[in-house]
């Protein structure tokens, strides 16, 4: 499990994803999410009303945020659980590891977590001589090869089969080498059969938090195997590491979330497990854990809060913006260098590790929209990562070519009579050189696009030139 | 200072407030007393007939099997038969529910046990607290008259569902709820099931099985 940060070589890892066959074969798939959203949305009349009902309660919410904590707190203790809080990553590992240290925990289950993996916590667990043991089937793959998640929702998205089934024999070595794996459905079977003993065998299940309910005091998961449910129920000590702004209301808020959940997530109407937990076990229980810990992690949120990227705290991880991204779905999630990709990690990742080591993601944008227009949220996602791009330059982070080029540009754009006469004469000139092939195969400054396509020869004049011609013609 | 604290002034800080404000104080007050409810979608919504038929197209979109049963007495042969053509083994484990416990399960051959779950059972049955029209969902409390074990660890999950606890929406499974459990109070553990337990981590294909109930098959009861 890696967490070491690659955001800072950003240009590089995009590189190397796009000559990369195996994963371009693998996020091939990625693209299956787009239909399966819009059925879902195409099935629900008020799917809209949702969202907007889904980002009012988050914003009221938000705005409310230390009452609303200080409500949630207060029912987890009357229901005999505990809350710890943690400042940041390293507080968040320390509350955990001293839970596992009293209680003499040896095998910790877990279920799909990405506060986990914003904390690092299975290398804490690893140092601290623990054994961290990732449940979910995605989670569990990566797991083996020593990687971090590409994605919130589907952390093994740029894994292909042929790589699981690699995976599994050389980490199974008990199993015959010679069974048949040739199958999805054996892979799975085998996934199962291995973490069933060890969901039994576990001293201390650890679960994220989809959100946290103010009015009970419950934490909410939502599954499609039931890892997380087995990981929460099992074990005599079940911990929920939850970021603070996963807070809601009501029962009710949690219902209009969840509607537009899982729909914008994978294009169920609802997840397989939407499992709600209130506490420890009661005394007539038969089954459940005899304690219940909630380790709240701030992490910078509270600070987000009151600043240009408040929006972002309305996030419920459901993927759907770097599902729709086109660069996402050309270099894939480990790209990013992070734990969050995409869209919703571009403008994240900044604020969680710095604009100085995060500042290059917000680039990593056409501003094609396509993210807030599908966020069930309205996360004004683009509007954010500009917001990163202007930080980025005022803090001069940007390149110097880019600087540069910039300021060249500003130079001639406050000056409209300039640009005009300046664009008008090198259109002119460049259709002039193109006339006889239409199209440029090099041309000085633009070696970055002539290098990969040639750059089709302008036909005479600017848009500009051609806007006043139309509209002088309309008038 | 501890973490908590400078937690709580690292929001009032960036919230410009204190947290004694009167107004907001009452807004949220309202807000968890009151538990407005937001957009509920027209699909799930009907009179009781609409409500199951709803449910049963829902729940079987979702991979469910269904069966309806006039009569709980008839729910013992339905299982021997639904393990029986399924090539299942003959056994069953159940909670206290006293709703199963009367039911006629001498007239079956199948071997009855009682219980949490300790992982070596094939089979469960559990009876659902609700059922949710609007997406096919049952809603499954903790508690020894239904372990939360008997969801998640057996192959096979029967679970039973009186056609009175057929609700439009997860808001009146919450009404519900309070009315039993007291207002601010829920059982240990509530799950919301749609479906039998799935994966796509694997290239994205759709598979059943994962980790909880490779099948999940209702019968419900009283539905004419």
């Amino acid at each position: 499990m890696t967490s070491i940060i690659t955001t800072p070589r950003f240009k590089d890892n995009v590189h190397e994803a796009l000559v990369d066959s195996r994963l371009q074969r693998a996020m091939h798939h990625a693209q299956n999410f787009v239909p399966r959203r819009a059925a879902a949305v195409a099935r629900l009349p008020e799917f809209e009303a949702l969202r907007n009902s889904a980002r009012d309660i988050k914003n009221h919410t938000l705005a409310h945020l230390d009452l609303y904590l200080e409500a949630y707190e207060e029912k987890v203790i009357e229901a005999g659980g505990h809350v710890h809080y943690a400042r940041d990553a390293a507080e968040a590992r320390r509350v955990f590891l001293d839970l596992c240290e009293t209680r003499g925990a040896k095998a910790v289950t877990k279920g799909k977590s990405m506060i986990s993996e914003e904390i690092g916590l299975n290398q804490a667990m690893e140092a601290a001589g623990i054994e961290a043991i990732e449940t979910d089937l995605g989670e569990y793959i990566i797991q083996l090869r020593d990687e971090a998640p590409s994605h919130i929702i589907a952390p093994a998205i740029h894994v292909t089969r042929d790589d699981v089934e690699a995976d599994f024999r050389k980490a199974h070595r008990d199993l015959p080498a010679d069974r048949d794996l040739s199958q999805p459905e054996q892979l799975l079977a085998e996934a199962r059969g291995i973490l069933r003993d060890k969901f039994l065998a576990a001293d201390i299940g650890v679960t994220g938090a989809n959100f946290l309910i103010a009015e009970t005091g419950t934490s909410v998961i939502v599954t499609n195997e039931g890892n997380g449910d087995l990981t929460q129920i099992l074990p005599k000590v079940h911990v929920v590491i939850a970021s603070l702004e996963k807070v809601v209301p009501t029962l009710d808020d949690a219902a209009q979330l969840l509607r537009v959940l899982a729909r914008s997530a994978t294009g169920q109407d609802m997840s397989v497990y939407t499992t709600l937990s209130t506490g420890p076990s009661r005394p007539e229980d038969p089954d459940g854990p005899e304690e219940y810990h909630v380790i709240l992690l701030d992490n910078g949120r509270s600070a987000m809060l009151g600043g240009q990227f408040r929006d972002m705290l309305r996030c419920i991880r459901c993927g759907a913006c770097m599902n729709h991204c086109p660069v996402y779905q050309a270099v894939g999630g480990h790209a990013y260098g992070w734990v969050y990709p995409g869209p919703m990690g571009a403008v994240l990742t900044p604020s969680l590790i710095g604009v100085a080591d995060g500042g290059q993601l917000p680039n990593a944008s056409t501003f094609c929209g396509r993210c807030e227009s599908v966020c069930p949220m309205h996360i004004p996602l683009p509007k954010m990562m500009r917001h990163w791009r202007e930080r980025e330059f005022e803090r001069h982070l940007a390149p110097a070519t880019i600087r540069y080029g910039l300021g060249v540009w500003s130079f001639f754009a406050e000056r409209p009579a300039l640009y005009r006469i300046a664009t008008d004469v090198a259109m002119r000139a460049l259709s002039l050189l193109g006339r006889r092939k239409g199209r440029f195969a090099s041309l000085p400054f633009a070696g970055g696009w002539t290098q990969y396509r040639d750059l089709s020869a302008p036909e005479g004049s600017t848009f500009q030139a051609q806007w006043r011609a139309k509209s002088g013609a309309v008038k | 200072m501890s973490a908590r604290d400078e937690i709580f002034a690292s929001l009032r800080r960036s919230l410009r407030v204190t947290g004694e404000e009167a107004p907001r104080r009452a807004a949220v007050a309202a807000r968890l007393a009151q538990t407005p409810i937001g957009v509920i979608p027209a699909r799930g919504q009907g009179d009781a007939a609409t409500r199951i038929a709803t449910f049963t197209s829902e729940a079987l979109r979702a991979a469910a099997t269904v069966t309806e049963l006039a009569d709980a007495d008839e729910v013992p042969g339905e299982i021997a038969r639904y393990l029986r053509e399924g090539n299942m083994p003959a056994t069953l484990r159940m909670g206290a529910d006293p709703r199963l416990a009367g039911l006629p399960w001498g007239a079956t051959s199948i071997e009855i046990s009682h219980g949490a779950s300790d992982g070596d059972d094939a089979n469960a049955l559990s009876v659902a607290f609700s059922a949710v029209a609007e997406t096919g969902t049952l809603a499954l409390r903790s508690g020894p008259d239904n372990p939360t074990t008997l969801n998640f660890l057996p192959d096979n999950h029967i679970v039973l569902v009186f056609a009175r606890d057929v609700v439009g929406d997860y808001e009146s499974v919450f009404a519900r709820l309070r009315a039993e459990h007291g207002a601010g109070a829920l059982p240990r553990t509530l799950n919301f099931i749609t479906g039998p337990s799935r994966s796509a981590d694997i290239e994205q294909t759709l598979l059943f099985g994962a980790h909880g109930p490779r099948r999940l098959h209702i019968v419900l009861v009283g539905g004419d």
